[in-house]
């Protein structure tokens, strides 16, 4: 039995919230959202340093969520670490609610910058990134981002600057569905190769498997080393831990009815 | 203007710790004392503007205030979402510099003009958009950027611009200043086009018309109180910048005109025209180009006031 079992179990727990969610609020991008869920429970659960009562503590690790239309897995990941109370999240995409379809800075302690156009948060995270060796500091960046979102052009700006400033602080961590909005994202562009593309721009770049959450700690853990930025792919499936939604991309905008509703929490073991 | 932009960020930026200065690949030679002195507060970050404003977007969140620098055209039309989202969306504290405003490197071609970022930048909320008319605004405006809780753009020239203050006047952002009074027609200039505004002032002095000089240095906050003043003194009020006569200067005083009550002035924009030059010339090539050179500025005025 992996040491991980609580987190195993946690990633499930929160994939039938964000199933519910999107059945109730009406909200899509549900695939997006189920495909970095190991991700982010890696990241909140083990990494980040971290401390929901003092969330502006300047020598905290921050997580730029750079693939903002997945905002409904970074909320509920927030609201189970405590960073605000349930009903924020229970109004989510509500007219005049504080949590929208987007993250936006401020909206809620936990949420380190806006995003919802692609391609914004290497950059931002590299400025944090250097904000850290101008202030003398030792705090982590990390940034989420999709692989459809390496389609836009400031990602490969930010990445061919990061190493030349030598930013050992800063981590990509890309959730490879192989999918984006309307596509499998090889057939869009040539993406295959992230790995090599990124070691070619002179990062420390290696692949994991994106849902399994020992792996991706292990992952993080081991660069502690290295003298340039890490990128790490995650391998993973677009609707992830749902038979029926699992690689199938209608799930990027479709929103899950009672019946497929109730289908999804039984496999997930929610009740 | 520019170098007195690198000597101010330097000044300031050794009594402000905060500040950190990033260059879009420009400025060779002229932050080199700068980066001497504040060798981890200077960043080039290559021809990659989007980028570099994202980096000062984060950089603010971290309570610096980051200042980015590069050509006008450049450092606000190429990054303009970063500026949108990052900077605006979210209200930070990032100054945006765009050197060579207008035509000062009209001989580069029209790549190179920013005729049209006023326009698309004031339109942006959050932001305040200062253009400075000489080297001595270029200090003042920094210095009172640097107090500001939110994103600012300040738009200069580019170099040996002359100067019409003799040192660093007094200076509010959203506060016009009255150069010269005069009765019959009032003159608001904005930016680099002080000093010919002034000597268009002259020449019409000259034909026996009074003008009244006022330099409107902030686009936005506009000064609505001095708008009310001359507008409710003169009878034809003329806006006068090196941008396009299209959602500039001229235009946001359009917009204000057309809501107000009582006012009796009748509004002429003088600017550059809705085209691009497309042959050579530098920047006197290019002002005449787009008439809007001392002599032109006032048959423009004549020919409105007809």
């Amino acid at each position: 039995m992996s040491a991980y079992q609580d987190l195993i179990q946690l990633s499930k727990q929160i994939r039938g919230k964000l199933v519910q969610i999107s059945h109730e609020a009406k909200t899509p991008h549900l695939g997006s959202s189920l495909s970095c869920v190991d991700i982010l429970v890696a990241l909140y659960w083990d990494i980040l340093n971290l401390d929901p009562k003092n969330p502006s503590d300047s020598n905290r690790d921050r997580l730029i969520f750079s693939k903002g239309h997945a905002a409904s897995a970074l909320y509920v990941a927030l609201q189970l670490k405590g960073f605000f109370p349930k009903k924020i999240l229970d109004d989510y995409a509500k007219p005049g609610a504080i949590l929208s379809e987007h993250p936006v800075y401020k909206s809620v302690p936990g949420i380190e910058s806006t995003s919802g156009s692609l391609g914004h948060g290497l950059p931002i995270g590299l400025g944090i990134a250097l904000a850290a060796k101008i202030q003398n500091k030792d705090y982590k960046v990390f940034v989420l981002m999709s692989d459809g979102e390496c389609n836009e052009g400031s990602v490969w700006e930010a990445a061919m600057l990061a190493p030349a400033q030598q930013l050992n602080n800063l981590f990509v961590i890309i959730d490879f569905n192989k999918w984006q909005a309307t596509g499998r994202s090889e057939e869009v562009t040539s993406i295959s190769s992230l790995t090599e593309k990124f070691s070619a721009f002179g990062w420390k770049a290696h692949d994991v498997d994106g849902h399994n959450i020992e792996e991706i700690i292990n992952s993080i853990k081991s660069t502690s080393t290295t003298k340039v930025p890490t990128a790490i792919i995650a391998h993973t499936t677009k609707g992830k831990g749902v038979s029926f939604m699992e690689d199938d991309n209608n799930w990027h905008y479709r929103i899950p009815n009672e019946e497929e509703l109730i289908k999804a929490l039984s496999e997930l073991k929610i009740k | 203007m520019r170098a007195a932009f690198a000597n101010e960020i330097e000044t300031l930026s050794a009594k402000d710790e905060r500040l950190v200065l990033l260059s879009g690949d420009i400025g060779n030679r002229m932050f080199d004392t700068y980066k001497e002195k504040f060798p981890n507060r200077f960043y080039n970050c290559g021809v990659a503007e989007a980028n570099m404003t994202g980096i000062a977007a984060g950089m603010a969140l971290c309570g610096l205030r980051p200042v980015t620098y590069t050509i006008t055209a450049f450092n606000t039309l190429r990054c303009l979402e970063q500026i949108r989202i990052d900077v605006c969306y979210q209200n930070l504290p990032v100054i945006i510099v765009g050197v060579g405003g207008g035509l000062s490197y009209s001989s580069l071609n029209a790549t190179h003009h920013a005729l049209e970022d006023i326009a698309i930048l004031r339109v942006l909320p959050n932001m305040t958009v200062i253009c400075p008319g000489d080297a001595w605004e270029v200090r003042a405006a920094l210095r009172a950027a640097i107090e500001v809780d939110g994103p600012v753009y300040i738009r200069m020239a580019k170099k040996n611009e002359p100067l019409v203050h003799n040192d660093i006047p007094k200076f509010k952002i959203g506060k016009g200043m009255v150069i010269k009074n005069g009765e019959d027609i009032c003159l608001l200039n904005c930016g680099s086009l002080l000093p010919f505004t002034l000597d268009a002032a002259k020449i019409l002095h000259k034909k026996g018309i009074s003008v009244q000089v006022v330099n409107i240095h902030t686009v936005k906050p506009l000064d609505e109180v001095m708008l009310k003043d001359v507008f409710t003194k003169f009878s034809h009020v003329f806006t006068i910048e090196e941008h396009s006569i299209l959602g500039g200067f001229g235009g946001s005083v359009a917009e204000w005109a057309s809501d107000q009550k009582n006012i009796k002035g009748k509004l002429s924009r003088i600017g550059t025209g809705d085209f691009f030059m497309y042959e050579a010339g530098e920047k006197e090539y290019a002002q005449n180009f787009f008439g809007i050179t001392p002599n032109q500025i006032v048959e423009r005025v004549l020919k409105a006031m007809i």
